[in-house]
């Protein structure tokens, strides 16, 4: 299992990259391994606002449908198209090409958002679970 | 040894067992172009032998096993008193006495005390033997050119859904042209000690046909492209086999009684209150198990499985239906479709299966 230390997560298993004022948002090679193969994606559309904790999306694989919740505070600027067209690169390329939406955020101070994880921190809570 | 090769492992019916190895997708489609290897040992094998096996058989199950040569096989069910499914199921007559019922791993239980206690009054014993057996599947249009070099067995000559003892890679297995996938393909019945033997020297063996290891997952929507029932989705003790459309299991015109055979008999005059049917969707999103089929808009029946099918590139589903609806949809009405979270995704009524080897 991959996760990249330069990036933040979530304990639902969302990674944030952070860029000024711009959040990346995506699931992680954990999550994409345990769903299985990714046959839909539905992220809010730009310019929707998003609430950190909340629910803005769904990412269904053959298996199953889980939600995906927003990181962070903010409005959606852009989505990945490219997911539109071929699912599966959540599964083949989670950090990269995978990548959910971006979100331009309510407070650009330079600080971390609340309530996000290093690395560390969500390694820790992944082998916590067991997996 | 299946975590070595990366599999994600699940919790089924208390098994520990390999629901991917790798993708799903491409697991699913090597058994349909090469051929896939499954480790089924979680399935129930139940032995039922003595001079009253095949009476007792015909006694307790749906269909006829008295009527099955030795080392042929034949599909079919065991229904409460109410005709309900408790199971469905292979038999293999292994010899005139003897012999062994294939059994869904969460049933396996239910089953082997049905057996038992239906079999009581004849001369014959009923012994679990699910221990005792490991089951490996090999499954795809090269299963028969993979196998060969490995035994000694004709394969030419093992018709489907025939049985005999064989040796496979020195191993004395049972040997079986019979599978969930809707392709040519052997389950192999080993001493569970032979089987990581055996499992690594068909993995040598099919490796330059393209045989890939693979789990619950493709298993799951090959038999679901192949129209093939699941208990506990198409199959339920609610239901009887007409309601799944495989009222052929029910062999009303043998001798004797058997569990099940007066509400059979009756359920077979009544007319269906529901039909089994094949949904295609257009939709991205998966129709699954649960999920409400509308006729315009209105509630007409349930998803019982669901998937992206990997060989016909959408969604299909199985479903019940009202047979009003079926028939409307059948004659080409539109007007079909499912509630997916709240979105009604058209749905097209096909005839099952979803997908036809060519042989």
């Amino acid at each position: 299992m991959t996760v990249p230390t330069e990036l933040y997560y979530t304990p639902e298993h969302e990674w944030v990259a952070l860029s000024g004022s711009i959040a990346t948002v995506g699931i992680t090679d954990h999550a994409q391994r345990a769903l299985g193969d990714v046959v839909f994606v539905s992220v809010p559309t730009a310019g929707t606002r998003v609430t950190a904790g909340e629910p803005c999306g769904e990412v269904e694989s053959t298996k199953s449908v889980s939600d995906v919740y927003s990181p962070v505070d903010g409005e959606v600027s852009e989505v990945n198209t490219e997911i539109d067209e071929d699912a599966g690169l959540v599964n083949s390329d989670p950090y990269g090409a995978g990548w959910l939406f971006k979100v331009k955020l309510d407070e650009a101070d330079g600080e971390v958002p609340p309530g996000l994880l290093s690395a560390a921190e969500y390694t820790a809570i992944t082998k916590e679970a067991g997996e | 040894m299946h975590e070595q090769l990366g599999a994600s492992l699940t919790d089924f019916a208390g098994w520990l067992m390999p629901l991917r190895y790798g993708s799903e997708t491409a697991e699913h489609n090597a058994v349909r172009t090469a051929a896939g290897l499954f480790d089924l040992s979680h399935m129930g094998e139940l032995s039922v032998t003595g001079p009253g096996a095949a009476t007792a058989l015909d006694y307790a199950l749906t269909g006829q096993p008295s009527a099955l040569r030795p080392g042929r096989a034949r599909y079919t069910m065991i229904s409460a008193a109410d005709g309900g499914v408790l199971d469905d199921l292979i038999v293999y007559r292994l010899a005139d006495e003897e012999f062994l019922v294939v059994a869904n791993a969460a049933n396996a239980a239910v089953v082997s005390a049905a057996l038992a206690e239906r079999a009581a009054a004849f001369d014959a014993v009923v012994a679990d033997r699910t221990d005792d057996y490991a089951l490996i599947a090999l499954q795809g249009p090269r299963a028969a050119a993979i196998l060969a070099p490995l035994t000694s067995a004709d394969l030419t000559g093992v018709k489907y859904y025939a049985s005999y003892p064989a040796r496979v890679g020195g191993r004395e297995v049972l040997l079986a042209r019979t599978g969930y996938t809707g392709e040519d393909g052997f389950e192999i019945f080993a001493a569970p000690d032979a089987a990581e033997y055996l499992w690594t020297e068909l993995t040598k063996a099919g490796a330059s046909d393209g045989l890939v290891p693979a789990g619950l997952a493709a298993r799951d929507t090959l038999r679901l492209e192949a129209g093939m029932p699941l208990y506990g989705n198409e199959l339920t003790s609610d239901l009887t086999p007409f309601d799944a459309g495989l009222g052929r299991v029910v062999k009303l015109d043998k001798p004797g009684d058997f569990v099940g055979r007066a509400a059979l008999a009756d359920r077979a005059q009544q007319p269906a209150q529901r039909q089994l049917v094949g949904l295609k969707l257009q939709s991205r999103r998966i129709p699954r198990h649960g999920y409400q089929v509308l006729w315009n808009g209105k509630p007409a029946g349930t998803v019982t499985s669901g998937a992206p099918s990997p060989t016909l590139g959408m969604p299909i589903a199985m479903a019940y239906i009202k047979p009003d609806v079926a028939a409307a949809a059948a004659a080409g009405s539109t007007g079909l479709a499912v509630d997916i979270r709240g979105n009604a995704e058209p749905a097209r009524l096909v005839e099952l299966p979803f997908y036809h080897r060519q042989s």
